[in-house]
């Protein structure tokens, strides 16, 4: 088991990590950055909890190995906020009540900045597949696709 | 009245859908679950070697290798712990000690400085079985030929409101014996009697278990857990260990969803037990998602049959009703799951006899615990299906049989209750006229069936006749209050219904009121636990008489101060005022420092700290022969779903159309929150409808992945769900509220399998109702090919 140094930015910081290299993007963010807020659901790439953005795409950050990163643009749930202002889509997750036990918000959260990102105005359909691997178990996606909507027209 | 700020400027939070008071924590990454929890580098990682097998005698486990590996710092076996863990049956211990009797179960556990060292040691833990004939059906693990899983049954601590059968499998036997079944049935003009089997499922919690435990040099253990139950974890735990529950400190941050799964003990005394053993060094134990599926708790499997019938009218006049709940290798919660069931079991129906026999079986499966809904959602599967075959058997209108049969206040229930107001037939008609029940309709195409099924349901808290709730209400010099509380923000939005009604009751601004979070025995006042949709009816009442008693206070020291009357006074928006002198005062003045008596002769008042209670004293025991009692619980929630769907004559597939849920909810102190329970649950009753199931063979889970155990996602909810909830008053709930946590999800496989009857002329035995399995059904039907 080596170790590799990697370089990358992480909600507009530059990091400079040494990780084992069987060690996960998520494990990197939890572990050696202290970034909490993007969770462990499965381990397996299935329930999306720990869903960031790696350059832009949404990825399952358990997937992904830290020594992949090397030069990569991270943003995870914590850097969604700007100087204070809650995003577009996180303002209106509060307001429609998309939020309930708030574990799999993270990854919700980074997936529909992405669509957005992508697709300013995105039908309910195509709210629903981009959402598609997250899983949330308490709200049944009423809200969290109501907020998307209400985000798209801000 | 010009300075005195009146109520009517000031609208109550009570039943305003104010937003959230956790949710700018969850939607920036910032709020604390227990694994996001610091410990620095002093911390180990559990592991626990678990049974292959499903049933064994434990003959030797050899830990001598594990203890040598280096980082290792503890390894302990069932044997290090001997007494016996539970909540109602205790059969149960930390670990296994001379039998396993399930796979998964735990046999030993590690403590290492890291998750990769753990699992090591657990390969070097050596473990001789000899294997015993296990038991794989209720059906078969109650009848005599079935091998004993637990011969000592007769040595168990039970309370007094649980019938075990020692020498059987039979961990609780439930029965109701109302009214006159054999004079009933000639009655009848109409029988219907039909079985179905409902699979175990698994809560799915998005967050699995997590817990910490640290000793430290005195002997004093903390445990930090995703919890719904930090103090009953306190007190079994403690019990089990021998020690004082104080000297053991649960405290209980955020919990990433429970649905019943993170209430009582599991998991959490393994941490606890290994902190035992390296004092000083935080031990932490998070489940991997495949040990979620089915070492710890799941729904436990039911095979149900219901004989019911009704005169030429459609009145209901005789129930017969048998339910074989597959409880697994241990039932220590989930024997009350059989009683709730038993007591419960004649749904929302007032019918004249009723037989039952709820019978929770030994198996060797994964074990049985708390699921939302605690058996209503199992029970009404077969219930409301039969109901619905009987309603076209005796050429009704569904929704018109549903309502002439419904329990009305004053009605004697199966237990002798007598039903209290309700408001179920206002369900029921909300969601017929959401659906457009009346009107016909077509399918979308010639390829499609179209149908649509109702169901109801009720569901009682399913609680020990003295659970209780307590609260404490303090202020502070700026005015704000802090509300102390046991129960737990789980997602279902209690933190901010309890602010809402502190608020309320005391007068003060929903903004300035906080909670004294996370949940922590050390401080915190005592919540029996965080199940039963019994937070909001009573934790409700225990916060607000805190805050009334705060405003008690507040009320007599100013009346004090004024030489006034305190029935003249009131406190609006923070502000105490007089309605007869328009006198008036902040709060920040008063709330610590008290007021100054006239020239300068001292003070009176103080700190205020208010405190209230909630234990219910009514409800009564059940005979154990016929389950009559005058009160078996404190009080039911009723409800309805329906639902419109289509079916592909090619596939199988279901395709919803549109749902409609409504619930009887007394008062709903928050609306919007109301409503998400509602969705939330909904979604979660289709998913356990259409998808889930825990594909057992021969004990083994073999899908125990998302791969392969199917959760609803958002594509699959791709239609309006329609919740057009009921407020018919609880007596003694805060503001006429009682709970609906757990409801949403009960009547929703019954809907969903009337709908496909309704459709397609067929009635499958159980869910999941899977493309494959309904195509297959419409295939032996020859309605395709």
């Amino acid at each position: 088991m080596g170790f590799q140094r990697i370089t990358l930015t992480v909600n507009d910081l530059v990091e400079t990590v040494d990780v084992p290299t069987n060690m996960t993007l998520l494990q990197m963010l939890r572990d050696k950055l202290s970034l909490t807020g993007t969770k462990n659901g499965c381990t397996a790439g299935e329930c999306g909890a720990c869903t960031v953005l790696m350059n832009g795409e949404p990825v399952n950050s358990c997937m992904v190995l830290a020594a992949e990163c090397e030069g990569a643009t991270i943003i995870t749930v914590e850097g969604l906020a700007k100087g204070g202002q809650l995003s577009k889509v996180q303002q209106a997750i509060i307001k429609t009540g998309g939020v309930q036990c708030g574990f799999c918000t993270p990854g919700m959260l980074i997936s529909a900045t992405a669509l957005l990102a992508r697709n300013t105005n995105p039908t309910e359909h195509e709210i629903r597949e981009a959402l598609v691997g997250n899983l949330c178990r308490c709200t049944g996606y009423v809200r969290i696709v109501e907020a998307v909507k209400e985000a798209a027209k801000m | 009245m010009a300075n005195v700020k009146n109520k009517e400027n000031n609208p109550s939070p009570i039943g305003a859908s104010l937003p959230r008071n956790d949710v700018y924590e969850k939607v920036t990454g910032s709020a604390v679950y227990t694994e996001d929890i610091q410990f620095g580098n002093k911390i180990l990682y559990a592991r626990v070697k678990r049974s292959p097998l499903p049933h064994a005698l434990i003959k030797k486990v050899d830990v001598s290798k594990a203890r040598a590996l280096p980082g290792v710092k503890a390894v302990i076996t069932g044997a290090d712990f001997p007494n016996k863990i539970g909540l109602y049956l205790k059969d149960k211990n930390i670990l296994a000690i001379d039998r396993v009797r399930f796979i998964g179960e735990g046999v030993a556990a590690v403590a290492a400085v890291s998750n990769e060292i753990a699992m090591k040691a657990l390969e070097l833990i050596d473990v001789e079985y000899e294997e015993l004939e296990p038991v794989f059906d209720a059906v078969y693990g109650a009848s005599k030929e079935a091998p004993l899983i637990h011969p000592n049954l007769g040595d168990y601590s039970v309370p007094n409101f649980i019938f075990p059968k020692p020498g059987t499998n039979i961990a609780n036997h439930f029965k109701i014996r109302k009214g006159n079944l054999e004079e009933a049935w000639p009655k009848c003009k109409y029988i219907v009697e039909r079985t179905f089997k409902i699979p175990h499922i698994q809560h799915v919690p998005i967050e699995t278990h997590v817990a910490t435990a640290m000793m430290d040099d005195k002997g004093k253990i903390t445990l930090w857990a995703s919890s719904q139950s930090p103090f009953a974890q306190r007190a079994l735990i403690a019990e089990c260990l021998e020690i004082s529950p104080t000297d053991l400190r649960v405290i209980a941050p955020f919990v990433g969803g429970g649905f019943g799964c993170k209430a009582g003990v599991t998991m959490e005394a393994i941490p606890v037990a290994l902190a035992t053993k390296c004092k000083g060094w935080p031990v932490k134990f998070v489940l991997t998602r495949e040990e979620e599926f089915y070492t710890n708790f799941v729904r436990q499997g039911l095979t149900i049959t219901v004989k019911v019938g009704c005169d030429e009218k459609g009145r209901l006049l005789g129930l017969k009703n048998m339910m074989y709940f597959d409880g697994g290798g241990s039932t220590e919660y989930g024997v009350n799951v059989t009683r709730a069931a038993g007591y419960s079991s004649s749904g929302p129906y007032d019918i004249e006899s009723v037989e039952t026999d709820s019978i929770c079986v030994y198996t060797n499966h994964p074990i049985g615990g708390a699921y939302r809904g605690f058996g209503m959602s199992e029970l009404h599967t077969g219930l409301d299906q039969a109901m619905d075959e009987l309603a076209e058997k005796a050429g009704l209108d569904k929704v018109e049989f549903l309502k002439m049969n419904t329990v009305k206040e004053g009605d004697k229930l199966d237990t002798g209750m007598i039903m209290h107001a309700n408001g179920v037939n206002q369900c029921i008609d909300n969601v017929a006229k959401s659906i457009h029940w009346t009107d016909a309709v077509k399918p979308s195409s010639p390829d499609k069936l179209r149908g649509r099924g109702i169901a109801i349901m009720w569901k009682a808290p399913a609680m020990p006749p003295n659970a209780g709730s307590s609260a404490w209400v303090e202020l502070a010099e700026d005015g704000h209050v802090t509300v102390g509380l046991g129960g737990q923000e789980i997602g279902q939005g209690t933190f901010t219904v309890m602010a809402q009604m502190a608020a309320a009751a005391l007068g003060v601004p929903y903004e300035n009121v906080r909670i004294a979070g996370p949940v922590d025995t050390q401080y915190s006042p005592y919540e029996w636990q965080t199940v039963a949709s019994r937070l909001t009816w009573s934790m409700g009442n225990a916060v607000r008489n805190a805050a009334l008693d705060a405003r008690k206070q507040i009320l007599d020291v100013v009346a004090q101060a004024w030489h006034e009357n305190a029935d003249d006074l009131d406190i609006v928006n923070g502000i105490v005022v007089s309605y007869k002198t328009e006198q008036e005062t902040s709060l920040k003045n008063i709330a610590i420092y008290g007021i100054p008596k006239e020239n300068d002769q001292g003070w009176v008042g103080g700190p205020i700290i208010g405190r209230g209670s909630f234990m219910p004293s009514y409800v009564t025991g059940l005979d154990p022969e016929t389950g009559q009692g005058t009160r078996s619980v404190v009080h039911y929630t009723t409800g309805c779903e329906a639902l419109d769907i289509e079916i592909d004559k090619n596939t199988g597939k279901i395709t919803v159309l549109k749902a409609a849920a409504a619930f009887d909810v007394g008062r709903a102190i928050n609306p919007t929150l109301v409503k998400s329970q509602i969705e939330g649950g909904f979604v979660q009753g289709l998913s356990s409808a259409m998808f889930e199931e825990i594909m057992l063979r021969k004990g083994v889970m073999i899908n125990p992945s998302f791969v392969d155990y199917r959760i609803a996602t958002a594509p699959d909810v791709d239609f309006p769900i329609d919740t057009p909830f009921v407020e018919v008053p609880q007596d003694d709930g805060p503001w006429g509220a009682r709970g609906v946590g757990e409801h949403p999800m009960v009547p929703t496989i019954a809907a969903l399998g009337n709908a496909i009857y309704n459709a397609t002329g067929l009635r499958l035995p159980g869910p999941p109702y899977s493309a494959e399995k309904i195509y297959l059904a419409m295939q032996d039907a020859g309605i395709v090919k």
